[in-house]
């Protein structure tokens, strides 16, 4: 059939990457250009997005982890070596300390020799969702969101191509929220910033369209790829109606819906991890298959992430199931497949309705800020979740090779174990703290307490904190600096769990076995059980903690949870004071080898080396073996979907434990 | 683990004289368990810790208020401050059960700053189990535990109601915290909450004239029903900001006020009397029902036996008692 329409541009094709270091990225990087990338996703390491050096106590074990260090100015510039940044399009994922690492970013590009106004890219800077959903927030929500209208002002201004945030419904779906969640909440945040940059003196009212025009979208793309479609087209819709209804914008280029996206790691399954390579072939189809609602830049995951980090070839592999959505099949070359279609039509307005709704919800509430201060939307994401979790768990919800289509030939791909992920060297961590040390040894200190003067001056005048920031950088302050100035000023956040309000969900068969062996554990005891579930380190995904959390709960233990980001005392001592009769720790970072072997270590010398822990993440073979012969009881890794069958354990466990 | 063993009591009380934390922590789960020969080794326990010499004057504070008023961050506050100047303070946060499954989740609440745990606060969560109230069964004991051992001891509960009244029963101060702007001064009224708490504290005062407004509903709302319970307190509505440190002197001020008072006019000394009959009385219906506890003259002949012999604890009571009842039953 002729075409007559031009055909689309291909979207930015990327791999969101970095670890180890700055220059193990860069390699990374080059290598990734050089087969076919268009753009570039970094990752930072936990101490990055939380504001720490590396050298930092609460840093140890997660340096180079699940991302690319980055300490200081050194470390940017080395990062994008050989790469002229005025030719490049870059997305950070970066939010509690978005501020400052742009502020590095283009003190790097005018050492290169690039004008801030030619730099082109995204910063992730979209707090909400980290109160939600990915745990690295510092900084109290109105402080937060001062920040992230700082980006805004000052990018409007001074990088025009800049987008200055990503509003993220990506990291909601993780957390568990359906298609209208999804929609609701991600417009509830996008209304919450631009409300806050409205209400700005150094904002224009003229301008507004400019800035509406400037945020972009960052979404999640799940298996059910039809309905994400709607989904892709309802925001569309909604993002336009917001922008004319409550922003009085009329220009058509402004009121576009503009976004990213990286399909769904959730649905990832560790079981027959082979059979993940499709699943994200079809949840980029999602994402593309609709002209009007297409996604600007992709990233795949990789086949393996739900074993450990993935390898060069993994993520190879991902970017060319990309190449060949764009450049091998003649999905760019026509125009939109569902005009006309009432089917796709009425899903996506049925998505709208619902949508509309739980948006004024929120905005009647006082709006997103509001709904994360009284935990509404964390509650509203740990029930879904725990409803999806069941749904898998009964079979109601299929998932091949997990819970249904078991049985599995051997696969060449994990038959050499462990050889199958990347391993993050050790002396990662080491290289870089040595690093960080000559670094901080070369500089002027002089220089750098002014520029840190300058931020808290600025920080507390009320003034745009980003010309300090690009000062900062420059006189060689530190991010763990910068962040401990904003600490100062602003104080440190925690977040509400959202475990405490959700409502019991489990019934059933199962349900009533299980509640009744841990009331005759309880009559053995004397009073019930109590778990300690611990989320040590700075890894902030939280979900896997807080369905163990709920579904003990509805188990009938007593469940003592205190939230992220704790420090190894402090979780041990949390075990002593509460009394408890088994400890549980998330870890989903890589950090778990060094942190839960300190954890037991510290048990020991309370007098707690009998006191049983359990262990849950992103744990490969070979740690768990390890784990295990340091004295763990057991560990579950994400193929472990089945939580009955772990309350079952914990009682056999404590039971034990108890004799 | 926890099993009742001949030499624990006194090991535990030369623990929790020490002040060793693993002590606090076992005295704890000893106090909490249901079983017959533990509940025994506990009451024993409870009476060694009554009999001895306080190494200081503990004080109990209540802190209680609608969920999402901002307890926990008040609470921060108050024990940030009293820590950094040099008080030790033991703390029992309450949470209820699920009634369908019995279980609980706690915590999610106290994350003070700067390593504060170990130097010199103790906090241990508790569910509500079956209690209509909202209280822990192991309350009261966990508090007297607390109390051989901090100078301070905070109870914190969520809830609107019942658990107020149970609460007021073992705390020496209760504090009730408000939300600016709740609109639920006459919910408070008409669930007679009002009439318990000694001090009221609107939190959230950065929200400025909507803090100021509560709090005038609730002093006029006070001012209407008037205090019936004691001429020489009249409880008074601060305002404070737990976010912005502000007002939490003025709290503190007021609490050693309500103190003084108390012990000078023996006000504070008849409500822990009060107390122990109510703990006396709750412990003994509770474990040998209505029926077990007439045979000991009801509540009345509960509180002629405690104000019988001033020397004896409340715990020594009790255990004195329930072997009463259990030796009239074995007789009969």
């Amino acid at each position: 059939m002729p075409n007559l329409q031009e055909p689309d541009r291909p979207w930015l094709i990327r791999t969101y990457s970095g670890h180890s270091s700055a220059r193990a990225s860069n390699e990374l990087y080059r290598g990734n250009l050089a087969s076919g990338q268009t753009g570039l996703s970094v990752a930072f390491d936990l101490p990055t997005q939380t504001g720490y050096d590396s050298d930092h106590p609460l840093a140890r074990g997660e340096v180079g982890k699940v991302g690319v260090p980055i300490c200081h100015i050194d470390d940017m510039e080395t990062l994008f070596d050989q790469i002229p940044l005025d030719r490049m399009n870059t997305s950070m994922t970066i939010n509690a300390t978005a501020a400052w690492l742009l502020a590095l970013y283009v003190a790097a590009a005018e050492r290169q020799g690039v004008s801030p106004d030619a730099l082109q890219g995204t910063t992730q800077n979209d707090i909400i969702k980290e109160y939600l959903s990915r745990g690295t927030y510092v900084f109290p929500p109105e402080a937060s969101i001062r920040m992230t209208s700082d980006v805004v002002a000052f990018t409007v201004a001074g990088i025009p191509k800049w987008n200055p945030i990503n509003i993220c419904s990506y990291h909601l779906q993780e957390a568990g929220a359906t298609p209208v969640q999804e929609i609701a909440f991600a417009m509830a945040n996008a209304v919450a910033v631009l409300d806050a940059v409205r209400a700005r003196d150094d904002v224009p009212e003229a301008t507004l369209g400019r800035v509406f025009g400037r945020i972009s979208f960052f979404l999640n793309a799940g298996i059910r790829f039809v309905e994400e479609t709607c989904k892709c087209r309802a925001m569309t819709a909604l993002w336009s109606e917001l922008g004319r209804e409550r922003y009085g914008i009329d220009d058509e280029r402004m009121l576009r819906f503009r976004y990213g996206v990286q399909v769904n790691s959730l649905g990832l399954a560790e079981a027959q991890p082979e059979n993940n390579i499709v699943r994200i072939a079809l949840e980029a189809l999602g994402v593309t298959l609709s002209r009007d609602a297409r996604t600007r830049s992709l990233q795949l995951p990789a086949w393996n992430e739900a074993l450990g980090l993935p390898r060069p070839w993994d993520q190879q592999l991902s970017l060319r199931t990309q190449q060949i959505l764009a450049y091998e099949t003649d999905l760019l070359e026509y125009p939109d497949l569902f005009e006309g279609s009432h089917v796709v039509e009425a899903r996506t307005e049925e998505l709208l309705a619902a949508a509309r709704n739980e948006l004024q919800k929120v905005l009647e509430m006082g709006g997103a800020v509001s709904a994360v201060e009284n935990a509404y939307m964390k509650q509203a994401l740990v029930e879904s979740h725990t409803l999806r979790i069941r749904a898998i768990e009964r079979g109601e919800q299929i998932v091949v090779g997990v819970n249904r289509f078991e049985e599995t030939a051997d696969s060449p791909l994990t038959a050499d174990g462990d050889a199958s992920i990347l391993k993050v060297d050790d002396s990662a961590e080491r290289e870089q703290i040595e690093r960080l040390l000559g670094f901080r040894g070369a500089r002027s200190d002089g220089d750098a307490q002014a520029a840190r003067q300058g931020v808290e001056d600025a920080l507390k005048n009320g003034d745009n904190v980003m010309p300090a920031s690009i000062r900062a950088a420059h006189a060689g302050v530190t991010t763990g600096e910068w962040a401990d100035t904003l600490r100062r000023v602003f104080g440190e956040y925690r977040a509400p769990t959202g475990v405490g309000a959700a409502r019991v969900t489990a019934s059933g068969e199962g349900t009533a076995t299980l509640r009744s062996r841990v009331d005759a554990l309880s009559d053995d005891l004397g009073r019930r059980p109590k778990i300690l579930v611990g989320k040590p380190g700075l890894d902030g995904h939280s979900n896997g903690a807080e369905q163990i959390a709920v579904k003990a709960r509805d188990s009938g233990m007593e469940v003592v949870y205190d939230g992220i980001r704790l420090t190894p005392e402090e979780i041990v001592q949390s075990a002593r004071d509460e009394g408890v009769h088994v400890v549980g720790l998330s870890i989903l970072s890589g950090s778990h080898s060094l942190l839960v072997r300190d954890i037991l270590q510290r048990l020991d010398k309370e007098g707690l080396g009998d006191l049983p822990v359990i262990v849950g993440g992103i744990i490969p073979d070979d740690d768990a073996a390890g784990l295990l012969a340091a004295g763990v009881k057991r560990v579950y890794t994400p193929k472990d979907f089945d939580l009955s069958r772990i309350m079952g354990d914990i009682v056999d466990i404590v039971g034990e434990a108890t004799r | 683990m926890s099993q009742a063993s001949p030499g624990q009591v006194t090991r535990l009380l030369e623990g929790l004289a020490a002040g060793d934390r693993g002590a606090i922590s076992e005295a704890l789960n000893l106090v909490d368990d249901r079983r017959s020969e533990q509940r025994e080794a506990a009451l024993e326990l409870l009476d060694g810790l009554a009999r001895r010499e306080a190494p200081h004057d503990p004080y109990r504070v209540g802190i209680t208020g609608a969920p999402g008023a901002g307890k926990s961050s008040l609470l921060n506050a108050l024990v940030e401050t009293l820590r950094d100047a040099g008080s030790g303070i033991g703390i029992i946060a309450v949470d209820p059960s699920s009634q369908r499954s019995g279980g609980a989740l706690l915590g999610d609440r106290m994350r003070l700053s700067g390593g504060a745990r170990e130097s010199g606060v103790f906090l241990r969560s508790m569910a509500a189990r079956d209690r209509l109230g909202g209280l822990a069964d192991a309350t009261q004991a966990g508090a007297a535990v607390l109390s051989s051992v901090f100078e301070w001891v905070f109870i914190e509960t969520v809830g609107i109601g019942q658990s107020e009244c149970e609460v007021a029963q073992l705390v020496d101060t209760l504090v009730f915290v408000a939300q600016p702007g709740a609109g639920d001064t006459l919910q408070f009224m008409k669930a007679g909450i009002l009439e318990l708490p000694d001090i009221f504290v609107v939190n959230k005062s950065d929200t400025g004239p909507v803090a100021e407004r509560t709090r005038n509903e609730l002093a006029s709302t006070l001012g209407l029903t008037g205090d019936v319970r004691d001429e020489t307190w009249r409880p008074p509505v601060l305002l404070a900001s737990a976010r912005d440190r502000v007002g939490i002197d003025d709290l503190l001020a007021t609490i050693e006020r309500h103190r003084a008072g108390g012990r000078k006019s023996g006000r504070l000394e008849a409500r822990r009397r009060a107390g122990q009959v109510a703990f006396a009385v709750e412990s003994l219906a509770r474990r040998y029902g209505e029926y077990g506890l007439e045979r000991v003259g009801g509540a009345q002949g509960v509180a002629d036996r405690l104000a019988s012999s001033p020397d004896g604890s409340v715990f020594a009571a009790v255990l004195d008692l329930g072997r009463e009842i259990e030796g009239g039953r074995a007789g009969s």
